[in-house]
């Protein structure tokens, strides 16, 4: 008794023997929330079962990166939706990302007027909530387009419609084996030529303009293969016919508005990041970079990004956390993402509402958890090695 | 401490409702209400009028049901759902019944583990477009941009009809009957495609009805009716006789205006007696309802034909004819069991 009351006047026991009771209800409730639902399915004479994934789907999908018809499996129409995430989730990156990094450097410039733009953007944007964006955006292009018989031409190959958008598709032909033989041999001179350029400036301090080299290198490299090979790429215009065009590149308005809401309404958190990490640079280093001799944008280049990037890549990790987890309010405008299918049509088709939402949420979390651990891993690289 | 205290006595209360195990009529009786779950907005079927009050053809079934258990039937309160969410929230317990345009299949039924007691209206899919469009038949809708409501038998029926006839489609999926209209009136889609009687709600809902029209071809069995919770007997009969009650009011002609006086006297045709409850009907009191239970629902309800030409006939912007929806007699499908 008295050892107990010992335990518990000692500081550090105490704490033990709190955490370990915390740790205990905690556990109790999880075991009580999981019996609790076996209970109710078994009242509701439910089963738990994963076998609906086998079955034919019966639903069909308007946008696939995959072949898939309304026959194909459960499981095959939850992949489609996963890639369809997938897609909206690297273009709204690639996009919140240009912008966000581009309204951050803005906001810093000494133009006043496109400082307080860039300021507007970021206060208007990120304090909206995003439903309402994508809302926004789809109310946009669906009110604002004209219907595809009248559509906007753009030198009668892209087709710009309340539909969506319409761009022409390359054709692969035969020949273009060559192409990409020529584009191997450019990345592989560009490499070398990296580090031999490298390599000389250390020997001799000799300085060769690197990127556009390897960038000519890069584009000429492969258009000599295609002209030489007699050009093996055909476009594949869209055209109207019946209702919608068909052929082309589709870029569906649900896909676009996702992509410029989660684009736009990221960018602008980004930008603040961006900001703050170059604040963040000591105004000393310019300062010394300056005096000896270095030009404004080797400055940039060589002393400010790099410790800035520092600051900047963990938040902007979860930037790119977040992008990817909003892209589910797609449900809202109908883009067929994972939600929409697994968590959404299947589910209702099947009435496995516990199954599809354990497996939905089970994906996302290891979606996420990719993001984070590709993005620690840049930021072990490109952080400060104590020495 | 303070929070410790709140959060296992909140812990208690849930575990005491989770174990809480009494009939479905006794939770309704003790709590003086009907849950009643019906659509987000549907003319004709579930729609709030100018006073905010739920009006339509499956809103007055949910009236029927507490005439018959309450002896009142505004004794209801309404919780909307969508196509997705209807199955989850009945089998969650937000309501009793589930009385919202839902189509009776094999496997909703079995699978699903949910009792479907019979038909209060049997529709079909269809198509509609605009008339501009030039279309004649769905035939004819190959490339074309469709919108469905997902989380519905229709978006299966739809991928079949396209798929057998060789066509290809554009499917939009859309959450509810509302968004659906927005988006075929923004022209994002050529069609739109439910069930027929939703397809003519929705035209009566347009600013010129005239501009749009229903397809010819109707690609689907849609038996609509009203589905209650697996596993209590008592419940399900309550539900189905009701049904059974309005259209037996039709057939032996009882309707709101006579229902009281027929009530009172002996009727030469014994049904009605037994029906309004004059004479014994043997099984009511085991069903737990009073001997008035039929003459709450016509008098406060009215019989089938009432309700229906109410909600949906020929006086509403629905105009919608009865074609199967009659009695067998005047060539329909309704066959009512007999009330002995």
């Amino acid at each position: 008794m008295f050892f107990i009351i010992g335990l518990w006047r000692n500081e550090k026991s105490r704490q033990i023997i709190l955490q370990i009771f915390v740790l205990l209800f905690i556990g109790w409730f999880l075991s009580w929330l999981a019996g609790n639902v076996a209970s109710n399915f078994s009242a509701l004479g439910k089963d738990i079962s994963f076998d609906f994934l086998s079955i034919p789907a019966g639903y069909d999908i308007n946008q696939y990166l995959i072949e898939y018809n309304s026959r194909d499996t459960h499981l095959r129409a939850a992949i489609v939706g996963l890639l369809n995430t997938g897609l909206v989730a690297v273009l709204g990156i690639i996009l919140a990302t240009v912008l966000g990094v581009s309204v951050g450097i803005i906001r810093l410039s000494n133009n006043w007027l496109a400082s307080k733009i860039a300021y507007w953007y970021v206060e208007f944007t990120r304090n909206v909530p995003i439903l309402l964006q994508i809302l926004l955006w789809h109310g946009i292009i669906i009110n604002s387009l004209p219907h595809p018989r009248s559509a906007l031409n753009i030198g009668d190959v892209s087709f710009l419609s309340n539909r969506g958008f319409y761009i022409p598709k390359p054709i692969l032909e035969n020949g273009i084996e060559l192409v990409y033989l020529f584009s191997v041999i450019a990345i592989i001179f560009a490499f070398l030529f990296y580090k031999f350029s490298k390599k000389k400036q250390e020997l001799t301090g000799v300085q060769y303009p690197v990127l556009w080299i390897n960038l000519s290198a890069i584009i000429i490299l492969p258009i000599m293969g295609y002209f030489i090979s007699g050009m093996p790429v055909s476009l594949e215009i869209p055209v109207l016919k019946g209702f919608n065009f068909v052929g082309g590149i589709h870029m569906s308005p649900e896909l676009s508005a996702l992509t410029f809401a989660l684009g736009v309404y990221t960018a602008a958190f980004i930008s603040e990041i961006v900001r703050a990490g170059i604040l963040a640079i000591d105004k000393g280093q310019k300062e010394a970079a300056a005096s000896i001799g270095l030009k404004p944008s080797k400055i940039m280049k060589l002393v400010v990004l790099p410790q800035a990037r520092r600051i900047i890549i963990p938040p902007l990790t979860s930037q790119y956390l977040n992008l990817t987890k909003n892209s589910s309010l797609a449900i809202a405008i109908g883009y067929m993402d994972l939600v929409a299918t697994l968590g959404g049509i299947s589910l209702n088709q099947t009435g496995r509402e516990m199954e599809t939402m354990v497996l939905v949420m089970a994906i996302y979390l290891s979606i996420s958890l990719s993001i984070s651990a590709f993005m620690n891993w840049y930021n072990n690289r490109v952080k400060l090695v104590g020495r | 401490m303070k929070t410790k205290m709140i959060l296992a006595v909140a812990t208690a209360g849930v575990m005491f409702a989770g174990s809480a195990l009494a009939s479905t009529l006794d939770d309704v009786r003790a709590r003086g209400k009907l849950n009643c779950i019906i659509n987000t907005g549907l003319a004709g079927f579930a729609a709030p009028d100018d006073k905010g009050n739920w009006k339509g053809f499956d809103v007055d079934f949910c009236r029927a049901v507490a005439a018959a258990t309450l002896g009142d039937a505004s004794k209801v309160s309404y919780t909307t759902a969508t196509g997705k969410t209807r199955f989850t929230k009945l089998a969650a317990g937000e309501g009793e019944i589930l009385s919202r345009n839902t189509t009776w299949t094999f496997s909703r039924d079995v699978d699903l583990s949910q009792t479907f007691v019979g038909v209060s209206y049997y529709d079909g899919q269809g198509f509609m477009v605009p008339k501009k469009l030039g279309v004649k038949s769905a035939k004819e809708l190959g490339g074309a941009s469709v919108c469905i409501q997902t989380g519905t038998t229709t978006e299966l029926n739809l991928a079949e009809f396209f798929a057998a006839n060789n066509m290809k489609y554009n499917p939009v999926p859309i959450e509810t009957n509302s968004e659906a209209q927005e988006l075929y009136k923004a022209g994002r889609c050529d069609v739109y495609t439910t069930d027929a009687s939703g397809l003519y709600a929705t035209i009566s809902s347009f600013d010129n009805p005239s501009d749009h029209m229903v397809l010819p071809e109707i690609i689907s069995k849609e038996p609509l009716g009203p589905v209650v919770r697996h596993g209590d007997d008592q419940w399900a009969d309550i539900v189905a006789w009701t049904l059974r009650a309005m259209l037996a009011g039709e057939e032996l002609g009882v309707t709101s205006k006579n229902v009281k006086s027929l009530a009172s006297k002996d009727n030469k045709n014994k049904e009605i007696n037994r029906l309004l409850g004059k004479d014994t009907l043997q099984g009511v009191t085991k069903l737990g309802l009073s001997p008035d239970w039929a003459v709450n629902i016509i008098s406060q309800v009215g019989n089938y034909e009432e309700v229906f030409e109410a909600n949906l006939g020929q006086s509403t912007p629905l105009k919608i004819a009865r074609g199967a929806n009659q009695l067998y007699r005047d060539g329909g499908l309704y066959y009512v069991p007999p009330i002995k």
